[in-house]
């Protein structure tokens, strides 16, 4: 167990350190193999400690590598927790990854070669980095994941960095993510201070014993960090702009493991949640306003990704209402199901895009049903699960976090299920604008329409059939009492979920969601299946589709201040800072040029001032020293 | 004689000396003018051992010799100082042609 703990995040690391080093040696299928193959190998081993977590009666498992700051009685192992939540955390990590990579294979493949190696090397840092994060056993650990996968999705979204636009979307998204890292990072401090101590056990021990107050405050730090990694209101603005990076990496970073890391942060706590009822709401109100307001802005969206990218944020703020409701097996489980058809849909999106020569528009596809079979099929299997439609896995997760939402307060159930009708909606005017219709783009894409190679079309084929099938991880006990796996499984770490409903009232919740799954899905068909959205939108659809002036707003609140608080400063500093400075300088210059004149070489001016010297001396004797 | 006019006379006579040394560039000149500032110092210390002796008389019977003393050790340096500083005179006149001491301005460069 120890040393399958310790090969699952090196492998990655060492494919990191191959692929970026011999960049410049490798063959493209030999970097794609060891990319992939040391992912793979990740997953196989996760496999196995999966074998061992899920027997019953498993106690968590702490592997310590290392003494890693000792510093007073403050003690950080750099160690990992091996238990239930992390190790379902490892499976979507390395499976879903796994495929990612595989895709990128035939993706990327017009790539050159060292570009290529840069790519993945960058991609199994990233699977490096997430194995930290959610594999340590203390904050720390965690939060070096959490800067490494920062780091790597600023990498990654500036991978095509001779496009400036792409710069700046991966400048934005890293700034945002310093934003909530503050609060994450003062949140650690206060543990530090309250408990003395960062190890997940020792946290839980003695949260108890020192007042809602440090615990709301702590936990509500934690959620400013999970705001900025997980795309919440107000620091989501990033995850749309993220889309610049290739789109493998929007499935993998961008949907399916690194936004999720604020859930899993907040799962991970959810001791800490437990004591503090004030942050439980704040979760939930921010969730179900994230989800909300981000389905609203999907609505409009013309770019394939752009549409996906709001829904990835609406759909993390489901996951937060769970977890702010305190269903943190729902939001655990919606991690779970989002992970595959989220990733399916930006692949499929991918596949689209591949097809289309590079174009994202909507409006220039329709039609594409026919010319991309597998990806049609598979895509639509993604939009059926995220819609809600029973058997597919997006029902069952959004249902638990719907019903456990309404027990605690119907409000959020309402809005919840209105954002469902929302979803439904958009993701089928998704389907519909890019497979339905007629064909729109140009003649010369029209001729190279194609379906993508079986390196794309295979992960693509399993993720759909994931996407099908895993709600049954996690049959509601309205259907069968005790058929749900996952509660089972997750129950020694988070707890039993959240508030139920009782059985009846249960029943017409989900009655109710699937009738407004269904309303939405065939509304958005019958609007768009004939007459595409084709022309400007004009009205309140105009606000929508500029997303509702919140990126202006915040440029004109945060960005345009701070630019011309920093044109101060610069002003300041170049003229009155590096003026007291070079002034300075200037002053001993000039004082030494004057001395200099002293030095004339003549030996009767040096005589002339001995003698001048020797009278001064003689004078402050007499009359100054007395 | 009081012990004032000794010592007005020796300050005049180094404060001629100490002018001599600024003003004049002749370095024989100058070289005069230091033998003066010592000399001045030498009458001092001749005056001021004079002087202890008498007021200290049969108490003490070398009472202020050693004023005296070092009027000869200065003598002797003296000498010895004039022999050195006149053969660099020399010296300097073979290479300058002059006794001018702002020729010899070459510490500065």
């Amino acid at each position: 167990m120890n040393l399958l703990a310790t090969l699952v995040p090196l492998l990655p690391f060492a494919g990191f350190l191959i692929n970026g080093l011999f960049r410049n040696y490798l063959s493209k299928s030999m970097t794609g193999i060891i990319g992939s193959g040391t992912v793979l190998a990740s997953f196989v081993l996760s496999v196995m400690i999966f074998m061992d977590a899920r027997a019953e009666g498993f106690q968590a498992v702490t592997v310590t590598w290392f003494d890693f700051i000792s510093v007073g009685k403050l003690h950080i192992p750099f160690a990992f927790q091996i238990d239930q939540l992390s190790t379902l955390f490892l499976l979507i990590i390395t499976g879903v990854g796994f495929l990612i990579h595989l895709y990128s294979t035939a993706y990327m493949h017009e790539e050159a070669g060292p570009h290529f190696a840069r790519y993945f090397s960058y991609l199994n840092l990233f699977v490096f980095s997430m194995l930290l994060l959610v594999m340590g056993s203390n904050f720390i650990i965690l939060f070096i994941g959490w800067e490494g996968v920062g780091l790597c999705s600023y990498l990654l979204i500036g991978y095509w960095f001779k496009n400036v636009d792409y710069g700046y979307a991966a400048r934005k998204a890293f700034i945002m993510n310093r934003i909530g890292d503050v609060g994450f990072l003062v949140a650690i401090f206060l543990m530090i201070a309250h408990f003395g101590s960062v190890e997940f056990g020792d946290v839980f021990g003695k949260a108890s014993g020192v007042g809602v107050g440090a615990v709301t405050a702590i936990t509500l730090l934690l959620f400013v960090g999970a705001t900025g990694k997980s795309a919440q209101i107000p620091l989501y603005t990033w995850l749309p702009d993220a889309m610049a990076g290739p789109t493998p990496v929007s499935a993998l970073i961008h949907a399916a493991t690194m936004v999720t890391a604020g859930i899993y942060m907040v799962a991970r706590s959810h001791v800490l949640y437990d004591l503090a009822p004030v942050s439980q709401t704040v979760v939930a109100v921010i969730g179900v306003a994230t989800a909300l307001w981000a389905a609203t802005i999907a609505l409009k969206q013309n770019d394939i990704k752009k549409v996906l990218a709001y829904s990835t944020v609406s759909q993390l703020g489901y996951m937060f209402l769970g977890l702010g409701v305190g269903a943190y097996t729902g939001a655990v489980f919606h991690v779970m199901t989002h992970a595959f058809f989220k990733a399916l849909l930006f692949l499929g999106a991918g596949s689209v895009i591949h097809a289309m020569g590079g174009e994202q528009d909507m409006r220039k596809m329709g039609g594409l049903g026919r010319r991309l079979p597998v990806t049609h099929i598979t895509f639509l299997i993604g939009c059926i699960a995220i819609a809600g439609i029973p058997p597919f896995s997006g029902f069952f997760s959004k249902d638990e976090i719907l019903s456990a939402a309404y027990a605690k307060n119907p409000i959020y159930y309402w809005v919840g299920v209105f954002t469902a009708l929302l979803t439904a909606f958009y993701m089928f005017r998704l389907y519909a604008m890019t497979f339905r219709g007629a064909f729109r783009g140009t003649d010369d894409q029209s001729r190279h329409l194609h379906e993508s190679p079986v390196a794309m079309t295979l992960p693509l084929v399993v993720l759909a059939v994931l996407a099908a099938v895993a709600g049954f991880l996690g049959i509601p006990a309205v259907f069968a009492p005790n058929a749900h796996w996952l509660a089972r499984y997750l129950g020694p770490v988070v707890g039993e979920g959240g508030a139920e409903v009782e059985r009846g009232m249960g029943i017409i919740l989900i009655v109710i969601s699937v009738v407004v799954a269904l309303i939405g899905t065939i509304a958005a068909w019958a609007r768009f299946g004939r007459k595409p959205e084709l022309g400007e939108p004009a009205g309140f659809g105009k606000v929508l589709a500029n997303k509702w002036y919140v990126d202006e707003i915040y440029n004109a609140v945060f960005v345009r201040p701070l630019d011309i608080l920093a044109q101060v400063l610069v002003f300041i500093d170049k003229h009155i800072v590096d003026g007291i400075v070079n002034g300075v300088g200037k002053l001993v210059q000039y004082g030494s040029r004057q001395l200099r004149l002293l030095q004339s070489g003549l030996v009767g001016g040096y005589v002339l001032l001995m003698v001048v010297g020797i009278l001064i001396l003689f004078l402050v004797e007499l009359f100054v020293k007395k | 004689m009081p012990i004032n006019y000794y010592i007005f006379l020796s300050v005049a006579l180094f404060c001629i000396g100490v002018a001599g040394v600024l003003t004049r560039r002749n370095a024989i000149v100058i070289f005069m003018c230091i033998e003066l500032m010592l000399n001045s110092v030498n009458l001092l210390l001749v005056a001021f051992s004079k002087m202890h002796h008498h007021a200290l008389g049969a108490a003490v019977p070398n009472a202020g010799i050693d004023g005296q003393l070092f009027v000869f050790f200065i003598m002797v340096v003296a000498a010895a100082e004039v022999s050195v500083g006149l053969a660099i005179i020399v010296m300097m006149y073979r290479n300058t042609h002059s006794t001018d001491v702002n020729f010899l301005n070459r510490l500065k460069h």
